[in-house]
């Protein structure tokens, strides 16, 4: 074989096809620019039939995708929906991303670019369909004046268009003709029961390339005369650059430049990676880090400690009177649970390769947020945003992590200094694990009260903890108050409402913000607040001398109980299970979706956990890609088991203390857990599947475990915990 | 000058001896299939086979490969055709991010050539690599459909 270079045709092939597309579209350039100078031959003039959809004389359908495609499927469902409308063969469907400058050229003709919130198929859904069923229609008209019979009588199925007549055409001959009619005003979508490629378990469009070694992430992205840069910033977050010594390094191999950004971060570019990484690693650097450097984690747990019994806090979801009912409440529980910080850790560490002039500024990189890309580029470089454009990668794992832009500012910042000069900005590893925006860390206290027949009268949840919008986006506080606290606990609505009916109810957070940044992480507050309210239930049933189940049952409202009775059924809970295996339960609204898990665990006499089988339930309301949400479902237990057995960020000295994968442990394939996924849609909504089976892994299995042992793990990961028995 | 047999082909390059396998792969010999996930031996991305064994390359310095025989997964399908492990990785749509994968196919190759007919606990052992997405029950999965195949 021959070897590929960076620029050779195999590795090109995803920019080829995009550059193609740029080609086809006409009049503008759509996608990336070519970073080498040959475009494909087969570069015709095709006119999109409308934003959503270009279809090929060759009968090749391209379906453009604004939302990012991180490993969750999502373009792959999109896809289908469109086809679906499209009527088209499904063989035939390719895809592309739109880049966000082309987006604010055309008026956001695409709409938000935003992959985040399990959100990328249940919002763009409507406008998506809408899309592929005007095409089809303009498809279906162009076909019709042809034949000179009316639109009405003409059918479309797998890109064929047919008359009773016995005449029939393909998409790829009337595309020309119905890329020149005005669009429909309206279209009618199909009734979910009648679809064909949508609902059906498809392989994703994205497979061979990454089997093969062929899929080109950022970092792997080469440009003509591209530069390669890593970064160290000051290791507490909100620190300072006091100084550096460029002179010890600059003579180093490779070394382009060394420089500061920011006021808290050295950058040294060079001619590679290894050689960036090496002298990056020799250079002197002094950091000025104040008080921060006071900062432990046994202060932050101080600060949230306190919270617990504040006297103020932001009220989420209030019911009667709960002090009152549990103060004369026949019997009252109480318990006290914490959640640390976590990492993402995704698979690829942060990267983006930028290139400035005084003209232009463009970005290539895996980002959750194409448009948030563009305007961090814009704002690093000193740009107008019209002036600049990011061209989408596929990510090596998103999590929420490559929602925040920090590190496009970065690579433009250090392309900034080199005009002209594409440069790619590789975090390491360590870099990646100590600069996230980290899952908020929070306690909780619940308090209960039963009434002599065991039934709970009265509840208090009491979180007090860091606020992910008061780090990352303050300015969507509600007088002060982070809304997005009590998700899965929220007293209406259809993103995260809680399921338990309980007569006097109050659901508070004190708001406690250590310095370390927070964010988004897959799940994001579902995680921690399952884990409280779906323990604490437990506790609850037991101290009610109750079955977990039965318990839960008389206080969940109809689709909450739909879904948990789904996934106990199908792991024979209540069943006799092999002598030493437990279950435990539990179950959340979150993303728009109901979702609930069964873990069947054993703990051996030496304390040994092990997590046998996990069965899941789901209802998103519609389904569009089956085979994908039970691959979202077993992945959210693999993310969602890590973090329960080890995840764990503490902090030293100001400073994040875990640097790489030797002291930020994650499950791996022995541990993993047989996951059964059952589905029950309803087909009355459409609910996310990324997120939030994520929160009830912890949960179920801390459950499993008490069952198992007696013990109440209250404080995670499980990995500090003891489980043998009497120990 | 350095060289190294890397997919059948001996290939010249300059380098510093001390760089890892996996960013001389990557950086002087573009084959980028090749991943960095940690540069610590814990992950697996970097996966490739030295004389058949799967080796984490980000651990091995350039100047200790010598003249054994470096396989990256560029030379799985090199021919056109994807192997019977990729084929089986496909028909079970594996890959969710991918960006493990290729490590996984590297390491589950060398795996099925030292036991073609894996036991569940022959997968544990052999294939310790990370993924974030949580593939493992395809990749456990697939691994059994190629061994049947
Ligand atoms: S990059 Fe080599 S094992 Fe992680
Ligand atoms: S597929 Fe994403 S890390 Fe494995």
């Amino acid at each position: 074989m021959t070897i590929q270079t960076p620029l050779g045709r195999a590795s090109l092939r995803r920019r080829n096809f995009l550059v193609s597309a740029a080609a086809v579209a006409g009049g503008f350039s759509l996608g990336m620019r070519l970073p080498v100078g040959d475009g494909p031959a087969h570069a015709a003039q095709v006119k999109e039939l409308n934003a959503w959809v270009v279809i090929h004389p060759d009968d090749k359908v391209v379906i453009r995708i604004a939302r990012s495609e991180m490993g969750q499927g999502t373009l792959t469902g999109l896809c289908q929906l469109v086809a679906e409308e499209l009527e088209c063969d499904w063989k035939n469907v390719t895809w592309e991303y739109p880049t966000p400058g082309e987006n604010l050229k055309r008026n956001r003709v695409w709409k938000n670019f935003s992959t985040g919130g399990s959100r990328g198929i249940r919002e763009s859904q409507q406008y998506v369909r809408e899309g592929g069923a005007m095409a089809r229609q303009m498809l279906i008209a162009a076909a019709a004046a042809d034949w000179k019979v009316p639109a009405s009588e003409c059918t479309a199925s797998n890109s064929v268009i047919s008359h009773p007549s016995g005449k029939k055409t393909t998409f790829g001959a009337v595309a020309a003709a119905a890329a020149q009619l005005e669009p429909p005003k309206e279209v009618k979508l199909k009734d979910p029961k009648g679809w064909k490629i949508a609902g059906k378990p498809v392989n994703r469009l994205d497979t061979v390339d990454k089997v093969t070694g062929k899929q080109i992430y950022g970092i792997d992205l080469t440009l003509p005369g591209m530069l390669v840069a890593t970064v160290r910033a000051c290791p507490v977050i909100g620190g300072k650059l006091k100084s550096f010594d460029a002179g010890r390094v600059e003579k180093m191999p490779g070394v382009k430049k060394v420089f500061a950004i920011d006021g808290n971060a050295v950058i040294v570019v060079a001619d590679t990676y290894w050689n960036a990484r090496t002298a990056l690693a020799a250079l002197p650097t002094e950091w000025d880090v104040g008080k921060l450097g006071e900062v432990q984690t046994e202060t932050i747990n101080a600060m949230l400690k306190e919270g617990l019994t504040a006297t103020e806090a932001f009220v989420g979801n209030k019911v009667g009177d709960a002090r009152t009912a549990i103060d004369g409440a026949a019997k009252k529980v109480e318990a006290t649970y914490s959640f640390p910080y976590q990492h993402h850790v995704t698979m690829e560490p942060m990267n983006a390769t930028a290139r400035y002039t005084p003209e232009q500024c463009e970005v290539w990189c895996g980002t959750q947020n194409g448009e948030a890309a563009m305007a961090a580029a814009s704002e690093a470089s000193g740009l107008p945003v019209a002036q600049c454009d990011v061209h989408k990668l596929l990510l090596g794992g998103g999590f929420g992590r490559r929602g925040r832009a920090d590190y496009v500012r970065q690579a433009v910042l250090a392309a900034k200094q080199l005009p002209g000069t594409p440069v790619k900005l590789i975090w390491s590893r360590e870099e990646d694990m100590t600069h996230c925006q980290y899952h908020p860390t929070t306690m909780c206290k619940l308090t209960g009260g039963l009434d002599a027949q065991g039934n709970l009268v009265g509840l208090h949840m009491r979180i007090s903890g860091q606020s992910i919008l008061a780090s990352l986006l303050p300015q969507n506080l509600q007088n002060g108050m982070d809304p997005v606290m009590f998700q899965g606990l929220a007293a209406s609505g259809v993103e995260a409402a809680y399921g338990y009916t309980v007569p006097n109810l109050l659901i508070d957070h004190a708001m406690r913000n250590p310095h370390i940044t927070a964010g988004f992480w897959r799940g994001v507050n579902t995680n921690q607040n399952a884990v409280y309210m779906e323990s604490f239930m437990d506790e609850l049933a037991e101290a009610a001398g109750q079955d977990p189940l039965a318990f839960r049952l008389k206080i969940l409202k109809p689709k909450w109980a739909d879904v948990l009775k789904a996934a106990a059924d199908k792991a024979g809970y209540g069943k006799p299970l092999p002598a030493g295996h437990f279950h435990g339960i539990a179950q959340v609204m979150g993303y728009g979706s109901y979702v609930a898990g069964v873990a069947e665990v054993s703990v051996s006499a030496d304390g040994m956990l092990k997590i046998h089988k996990i069965t899941a339930a789901t209802n998103c309301g519609h389904v569009v890609n089956p085979a994908q949400i039970e691959r979202q479902v077993a992945g959210s237990f693999a993310y969602g088991l890590s973090a329960a057995l080890y995840g764990e960020i503490t902090v030293k000295d100001g400073a994040v203390e875990q640097t790489n994968f030797d002291s930020y442990n994650m499950l791996r394939i022995d541990e993993m857990p047989k996951v059964e996924t059952v589905l029950v849609p309803t087909h009355d909504f459409w609910g996310g599947v990324g997120e939030p089976t994520i929160a009830v892994a912890a949960p179920a299995v801390l459950n499993a475990i008490a069952k198992a042992t007696g013990k109440r793990v209250r404080n995670l990961p499980l990995m500090h915990h003891e489980l043998k028995k009497g120990a | 000058m350095a060289v190294l047999n890397v997919n059948g082909k001996s290939m010249n390059f300059t380098a510093d001896p001390r760089t890892p396998l996996l960013w001389v792969l990557r950086e002087q010999l573009g084959l980028t299939g090749t991943k960095y996930g940690c540069g610590i031996a814990q992950c697996g991305s970097c996966t490739v086979l030295i004389d058949g064994v799967a080796t984490r390359s980000c651990q091995v310095p350039l100047n200790s490969v010598g003249n054994r025989k470096v396989m990256t997964i560029e030379a799985l399908a090199a021919s056109g055709t994807l192997t019977k492990l990729q084929e089986a990785w496909v028909k079970l749509d594996v890959p969710q991010c991918g960006y493990c994968q290729s490590g996984m196919v590297m390491a589950a190759t060398a795996l099925l050539a030292a036991k073609p007919q894996p036991t569940d606990a022959d997968i544990d052992a052999a294939m310790t690599n990370i993924c974030r997405c949580g593939t493992y029950q395809q990749v456990r999965e697939a691994i059994h459909a190629a061994a049947k195949a």
